[in-house]
């Protein structure tokens, strides 16, 4: 097992590699560069050509490209024309509350999205698994962003049962109170984005337990003498559950392009923000680094989840 | 009424209906058998036949809300037909024990070959941890697995298909069923391991004295394994009798269609016999005219019985509607 996760690694470096490349030349296609941000309308031309020529904006892109990937390497990001700030020091800043917010949420997830999976599988066809995959389906196909807006109207400013912004009350004192704080605003954008994550946990784990309940190892399991109920919980539901501990890296993909939608809307001070501001203030430096964190977040997802499958499919362990 | 000494199961007018849309319709259609200790009892047919389908009738393995049974299987004074769940779970692997046809699909691809095998145990003995894995060891090593102790803790796609086959035995003869029935045991299987499972299943039937259904469409099977035959054709019975009987004097066309379609250890052309034709589905074989009669068109429609019934022209050789008398190939002269 040790070599297959081994070998899935190493494959990973080409991946961000290529991603890497992408993104520098991507952002080399967007109007403007690093210096544009800089530029005030009382600066004369020659002055900002020299200024580029000594940033090295002139040299061949091969060049650019090399010389960013080693700031990479250094953890120099660049800086934030908007904030006039290193980049790396932004998100630190708000990378942890991003994280809370998306483990948070993928417990919810799971608490909520296993049980009604398993209910709607296991009484397939009844009522009970219209209703659930009715509100699979629904969630589905609302985008998120008009769900998280209705959301924060109702909840936030009708209800006002959730604060509408921040991820923080500002007269929050230290100790408990201000992780209870945390907390609080942290909820309903959780909830929400937990919704949404389970309606996939929901269908693939009603569908695996369908597909199961018909497979020939539970006809075997049946002429053995099993009772039924254990059938159901030793052969199908294991059986289905553990393809489903592996799509915990896609829910963590999903999380993380979630964020841009969900922060933006609670005004959540998070990565996700970060990303939605640096792209409407043409914050290049800012851009770029993100992007990269959240491609290199994603293939880091897809590797968890192949990860995890090696660990609990032994089809999949051999070589 | 007396039952014979050795008598395993007596199956009396047995129908299997599955729902098609709104209707149940007969897969098998009224069948009487019986299956003795000490012998291997054959049923052969194309496929379609309703073989499978009698086989999980047996043992109970029909969803009961898409299939209706009728009639009686008697076990040990015990009626199996609308038997409740608890105590026909008492039935399956201890009194009958079950081999399919894909033993990659049978096996649960999950969890290790000793737990499969130990999971019939644990439900029909008293056996603890310790004493099961005993016993299933024993088991991989009775049904001619090498390495019991590497096996045991294999998954099944680590094992070769004969293994696997041998591991779905395994399973089915843990709790020493009398009554095994195997459903095509073979026909996944490469022709070389064919032979070896085979006999497997025959010494297997010799030291424990059990009755074997085994479900075939392959002659070939029938006559080196096979004590008794009954064919099946559209759902029915057509012939039954010993093997002797069938493979010597076969009396209804499709038995004689089934044994000239034979492949001939002495006759290598390539121009097998073919029956015209197929089985029909469900819903086209309901009838009360010979179910046979569509498939050899060239015999006239008043050399079959109005309803057919089943002969004893010798006893303990039964056969199916009256055009047997005149039979003949189509490219025989008439008798
Ligand atoms: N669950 C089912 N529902 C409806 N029809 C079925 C079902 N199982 C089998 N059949 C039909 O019953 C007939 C007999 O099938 P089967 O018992 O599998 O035949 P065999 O094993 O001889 O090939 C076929 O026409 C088949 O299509
Ligand atoms: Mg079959």
């Amino acid at each position: 097992m040790w070599k297959t996760i081994l070998r899935r690694i190493l494959i990973m470096i080409p991946q961000i590699l290529l991603l890497s490349v992408i993104v520098f030349f991507l952002a080399k296609l967007m109007p403007g560069d690093p210096f544009s941000g800089q530029i005030t309308p009382q600066m004369d031309p020659k002055q900002i050509d020299s200024l580029r020529r000594q940033l090295g904006l002139d040299d061949p892109l091969w060049t650019q490209y090399f010389r960013w990937i080693g700031n990479l390497f250094h953890g120099d990001l660049g800086m934030s024309y908007a904030y006039k700030r290193p980049v790396i020091s932004l998100i630190a800043e708000r990378a942890s509350n991003t994280i809370w917010l998306s483990l948070f949420a993928v417990i919810l997830t799971y608490l909520i999205g296993v049980p009604l999976g398993v209910l709607a599988g296991r009484f397939k066809g009844t009522r009970l698994d219209s209703g659930i995959s009715l509100y699979a389906y629904s969630v589905m196909a609302i985008p998120s962003f008009v769900f998280y807006l209705i959301a924060l109207l109702i909840f936030g400013y009708q209800l006002k049962w959730f604060p509408t912004t921040g991820s923080v009350a500002l007269d929050a004192s230290g100790g408990v109170g201000y992780i209870m704080s945390r907390l609080y605003h942290m909820v309903l954008p959780a909830i929400l984005q937990a919704f949404l994550g389970t309606t996939g946990i929901i269908l693939y784990l009603r569908s695996g337990i369908i597909d199961n309940s018909i497979e020939d190892y539970v006809r075997t399991a049946r002429a053995k003498g099993v009772p039924e109920k254990v059938i159901f919980n030793k052969h199908i539901l294991r059986n289905s559950l553990l393809p489903i501990a592996a799509f915990m890296g896609n829910t963590i993909t999903g999380l993380i392009s979630g964020s841009l939608f969900v922060e933006s809307v609670f005004s959540y001070p998070g990565m996700g923000k970060l990303a939605v501001d640096a792209m409407t203030t043409r914050d290049y430096a800012t851009m770029t680094s993100l992007t990269l964190l959240f491609g290199f977040l994603t293939l880091l997802g897809n590797l968890l989840s192949d990860i995890i499958m090696s660990i609990v499919d032994p089809r999949i362990r051999v070589e | 009424m007396d039952k014979p000494e050795n008598q395993l199961l007596d199956i009396q007018h047995l129908h299997t209906a599955f729902r098609v849309g709104d209707d149940f319709y007969d897969a098998v259609e009224d069948v009487n058998l019986t299956l003795n200790r000490d012998e291997i009892l054959a049923i052969v047919g194309e496929s379609g036949s309703g073989k499978s389908t009698l086989a999980t009738s047996v043992i109970g393995l029909h969803n009961l809300q898409n299939t209706k049974i009728t009639g009686d299987i008697l076990y040990n004074d015990l009626n199996l037909v609308g038997l409740n769940e608890t105590l026909y779970n008492r039935i399956r692997g201890n009194d009958i024990g079950m081999i399919f046809q894909d033993p990659l699909a049978a096996l649960n691809p999950l969890m290790r070959i000793g737990e499969q095998i130990g999971e019939t145990l644990l439900y029909h003995t008293k056996l603890n941890k310790e004493e099961r894995d005993h016993r299933v060891l024993e088991l991989l090593g009775q049904v001619g697995i090498p390495n019991p102790v590497r096996v045991f803790k294999q998954y099944p796609h680590e094992l070769s298909g004969g293994m696997r086959q041998r591991v779905v035995i395994a399973i089915a003869i843990a709790c020493k069923p009398p009554i095994l029935i195997a459903d095509e045991p073979t026909t996944a299987l490469d022709v070389t391991i064919q032979a070896q499972i085979l006999d497997l299943l025959e010494n297997i039937q010799q030291e424990t004295h059990s009755g074997i259904i085994l479900i075939t469409h392959d002659l070939g099977v029938v006559a080196e394994t096979a004590d008794r035959v009954a064919v099946m054709y559209a759902g029915q019975i057509v012939e039954q009798g010993t093997v002797q009987a069938i493979f010597e004097h076969p009396l209804h066309p499709y038995t004689r269609s089934l044994l000239r379609s034979m492949p001939q250890a002495d006759n290598d052309s390539d121009d097998l016999y073919v029956i015209e034709g197929t089985v029909p589905d469900l819903k086209h074989m309901q009838t009360d005219d010979c179910r046979f009669a569509a498939r050899i068109p060239w015999i006239p429609a008043s050399a079959h019985e109005a309803h057919p019934t089943m002969h004893e022209v010798e006893p303990g050789h039964f056969v199916r509607c009256t055009c047997y008398k005149t039979f003949h190939f189509n490219d025989e002269a008439e008798a």
